[in-house]
């Protein structure tokens, strides 16, 4: 199978430090692919670097063939990728519906339009993402005042806005409760089969990994240490010495988070 | 050469007060983050109260016992100011105090009068350092070289203070990052009225040490203040030595403008600025701000949706009623009227970009002023026919909104308020200074609409019809995919760009826009007076916006309305009065302290507190 992105010696420094070192991998198309590590592994800075959120001080991403390093977020947007924040990013301003629908309106090409409604556009479709993750029944409310899980989800919906060919989601089921955890990524499972998308999530909520991921990619360090199956990660010595040797890794971070 | 020692001299020399000055205006934005527009007003002070002391305490002990009173008298006065007027607005939104900052100009300009007097006093000399010296064969006053010698002591003293005592420490790193202050247990409140007493000592002492060099008069607290903003954002906000280099920088400059290029001097200042900022945007000495993720402090905007039935019925009622009011209201009511909804276009543009977008520009006047100008040259150098320059102000005034917005685009936050003040001052100074094309101070009249619009009742409906239209417009476009855009854009950047929106193009539409619709307001303005002059791009102009929207509420557009409505009417009520300042003054602080939210958005909490109009769910 193709690979829909290669990552190929992605590198960035800040100062001294190289919180991302030389990192090669790749996305094949409808691939569920977790890319995990402890705190402070590089993960985030890897997916700032595929979004063009920041440069590389090395390395080339290529997805589909064309190298994104350099460009825009907003033109890598257009190619096809979409993500989700760490720390969620919304139009706190704006209801549920509408935060969808801006997706939208950029999508189309309209946001520089001054004689509609802004509310009344897309608004059917903007339902139908917001049905797929579960927020319908609470389209209109005020973003601002929406539950953290809830925010996570109205970030997918958005993501999805442009019917991307590429996912990037950091942490997509941070500060939720177990079971809603499960029902994300289940969703997201779906969502890739459905659409023959392909997914790559940061997670530090084993369960779900080892539950959903097609494949596993193990960061430490800004070091890619491990890139394999389930059962080989679940095996690996190396990853294994990482968490368990680094400390109860999760929990801690459940706490500090 | 002789001549150009003596002119780098006499630069230096005035480089000393407005380093102290604008050092002071540093240290409090740099631990406070508050912009202190009275700034000029403690410096207005302390040259008045310098003078009252030097009366009473004579010789050379006495001057400069008089100086140092000063100083420390106005560093009290800030104590106060601080307390009473700052302290109760530190949790309000950024920039809104320094909507109490202009109240307390006001105040203190009244206070002043009130006790020196209209007059200007002229400055004792220096006792001892009256005479001059010759400097490679030139005059130079003993007084500028002694102000030379002191001020590099000052610079040092303010260093080690800054680098090597406990609340220099704590000031740094509140400069630095605020939330850690609090972190270190330090109170916060008392750290920030020592910053004030600190920054408003010097601002006194820097008007009493140049009392001998010009005196003291009730202009020079705006006199001094574009000169010292400029100092700040050149040297970099919150920077000692930047401030000292910028200030040396400044008055060096300006005394040679003055010798060979005496149409430009006030232009000078604003191009270097403008270099300097575009060069490097957070000044010489500056590092660069962390803008933090959310553009909005404090509680974020609610929803907005189109006006349902009730709303458009009310606001058709009272268009109809304006459209009745010469049928029963007097000459001066309509031309009092039509004023208003000027003022309340002019705000309700500004209101666009800072209230949905998030951009604080504090030189709109430039647009307001700017689209007058070019109706007003039109028709005095072309002859253009009323209409067709009335058409292009709007466009005039939104393509030197498109330069400007190209220019300052880059910056965010303060800063990029800082540059856009100083585009509109270049302006202002460009159109005061080129006397042979514009008029210079004395304007230019005989602008006056077409004759099928002539009298009082004709041009009333026009100004009705294009003032009201241009606020429903702006009404609009904020309901359309553009305005949410905007708002996109000011919420998360981003998440904005991270869906295919690009933040900075769209804010330079809106600020485009948004000039475009203050030089309509210019454009009616212009033909309702016969006349324009350059104080309609004062920053004095630009203020008045900023304050009503501020005070009606940065939320909503009908509070830019309702502001700009009170402010408009109350000034022609309170302007009868001898001390109307005093009074607006007082007024604007007492709403700034009683109302944070401003007026719109404080009557709208009340009313939801006592349930006439329903809460925003989830609230309790
Ligand atoms: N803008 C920045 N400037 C300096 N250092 C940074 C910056 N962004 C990240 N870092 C550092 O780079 C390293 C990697 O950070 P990153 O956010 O990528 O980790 P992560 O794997 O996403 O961690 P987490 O699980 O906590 O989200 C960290 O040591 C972090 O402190
Ligand atoms: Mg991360």
């Amino acid at each position: 199978m193709n690979p829909i992105l290669e990552v190929r010696d992605l590198s960035k420094s800040f100062g001294g430090l190289k919180a991302v070192n030389a990192v090669n991998f790749k996305v094949a198309e409808g691939e569920l692919l977790a890319l995990i590590g402890p705190n402070g592994a590089g993960k985030s800075t890897c997916f700032n670097m595929l979004m063009g959120q920041l440069k590389p001080s090395s390395g080339e991403v290529y997805f589909l063939g064309e190298n994104l390093v350099g460009k825009f977020p907003r033109d890598i947007w257009r190619k096809g990728i979409g993500r989700t924040f760490q720390i969620t990013a919304t139009y706190a301003s704006m209801t549920v519906i509408e935060n969808v629908q801006m997706a939208l309106m950029s999508f189309h090409k309209r946001i520089y339009s001054m004689l509609p409604y802004a509310h009344k556009m897309y608004k059917s479709e903007a339902l139908e993402f917001l049905q797929m993750v579960g927020l319908a029944d609470q389209a209109e409310r005020h973003c601002a005042i929406l539950a953290y899980g809830d925010l996570k989800r109205l970030e997918l919906a958005i993501a999805l806005c442009h019917n991307p060919t590429l996912l990037l989601m950091d942490e997509p089921t941070a500060g939720m409760a177990p079971t809603e955890r499960e029902s994300v990524m289940q969703l997201t499972a779906d969502i890739v089969t459905e659409k023959n998308i392909s997914v790559l999530f940061t997670e530090h909520d084993m369960d779900v990994v080892f539950g959903h991921a097609h494949r596993i990619l193990v960061l430490n360090r800004g070091e890619l240490i491990a890139n394999g199956s389930v059962d080989e990660i679940r095996n690996n010595p190396m990853v294994q010495e990482v968490y368990l040797g680094g400390g109860n890794l999760f929990e801690s971070e459940e706490a500090a988070s | 050469m002789g001549l150009f020692v003596a002119q780098l001299l006499t630069g230096l020399a005035n480089a000393a007060t407005l380093f102290l000055v604008a050092s002071g205006l540093s240290l409090i934005f740099g631990v406070t983050r508050i912009v202190n527009f009275a700034h000029g007003s403690f410096y207005m002070l302390g040259a008045f109260i310098g003078y009252s002391l030097m009366q009473v305490l004579p010789g050379m002990f006495g001057f400069w016992v008089s100086v140092l009173l000063a100083g420390l008298a106005v560093g009290v006065i800030g104590v106060i100011v601080e307390i009473l007027v700052l302290r109760p607005v530190y949790k309000a939104p950024e920039l809104f105090q320094l909507v109490a900052t202009f109240g307390v100009i006001l105040v203190i300009q009244d206070l002043a009068l009130l006790t020196w007097g209209a007059d200007d006093v002229l400055g004792p000399r220096a006792p001892g350092l009256k005479g001059i010296v010759r400097v490679l064969g030139e005059p130079v006053p003993k007084y500028d070289l002694a102000l030379i010698a002191i001020t590099p002591f000052i610079l040092f003293g303010l260093w080690y203070l800054i680098a090597k005592t406990r609340l220099g420490i704590l000031v740094r790193a509140a400069t630095q990052d605020r939330e850690m202050v609090g972190a270190l247990g330090v109170n916060q409140a008392w750290l920030f009225t020592g910053v004030f007493f600190l920054g408003a000592t010097l601002a006194g002492l820097g008007g009493a040490i140049q009392l001998p060099k010009g005196g003291a008069d009730l202009l020079m607290d705006f006199n001094i203040l574009a000169a010292i903003f400029v100092v700040v954002v050149i040297g970099g906000m919150g920077s000692l030595p930047g401030a000292y280099v910028a200030a040396a920088l400044i008055s060096i400059l300006n005394v040679f403008g003055v010798t060979y290029l005496p149409q430009s001097t006030l232009v000078l200042m604003f191009v270097v600025m403008a270099v300097v900022l575009m060069i490097k945007p957070y000044g010489l000495f500056g590092r660069e701000e962390v803008a933090g993720e959310h553009g909005q402090v404090g509680e974020p905007e609610r929803p907005i949706k189109p006006a349902g039935i009730a709303v458009r019925l009310l606001v058709a009622f009272g268009i109809f009623l304006l459209a009745l009011l010469p049928w029963f209201g007097s000459d001066f009511a309509q031309v009092l009227t039509a004023d208003v909804i000027i003022f309340c276009l002019f705000a309700a543009s500004l209101h666009f970009i800072l209230g949905l977008g998030g951009l604080v520009s504090f030189g709109h006047a430039a647009f307001f002023g700017g689209g007058a100008y070019v109706a007003a040259l039109l028709v005095s150098y072309l002859q253009t026919p009323m209409e067709v320059a009335f058409l292009l102000a709007p466009i005039g005034a939104g393509f030197a909104a498109f330069i400007i917005g190209w220019l300052c685009m880059r910056l965010t936050g303060v800063y990029f308020a800082m540059l856009t003040l100083a585009f509109a001052q270049l302006i202002w100074s460009l159109v005061y200074q080129w006397g042979e094309f514009t008029g210079g101070d004395d304007g230019l009249v005989d602008i006056w609409p077409a004759a099928w619009l002539n009298g009082t009742t004709p041009y009333y409906y026009f100004t009705l019809f294009f003032g009201i239209g241009g606020i429903l417009i702006l009404r609009h476009v904020a309901h359309s995919p553009f305005g949410y855009a905007l708002r996109a854009s000011r919420d998360s950047a981003r998440q904005a760009e991270a869906t295919g929106i690009n933040t900075k193009r769209i804010q330079w539409a809106a600020f485009t826009f948004a000039g475009a619709l203050a030089g309509l307001s210019g454009a009616l303005f212009v033909f309702s007076k016969g006349s324009v002059f350059p104080t309609e791009l004062e920053i004095g102009r630009s203020f008045d916006a900023l304050i009503v929207i501020f005070l009606g509420g940065v939320k909503t557009l009908s509070g830019a309305v309702v502001g700009g409505a009170s402010l408009e009417y109350a000034k022609d009520f309170l302007t009868r009065f001898e001390y109307w300042r005093l009074t607006l003054g007082l007024i604007i602080i007492f709403v700034v302290i009683v109302a944070p939210e401003g007026i719109s958005g404080t009557m709208r909490k009340m009313a939801e507190r006592v349930g006439i109009i329903r809460g925003r769910e989830g609230d309790s």
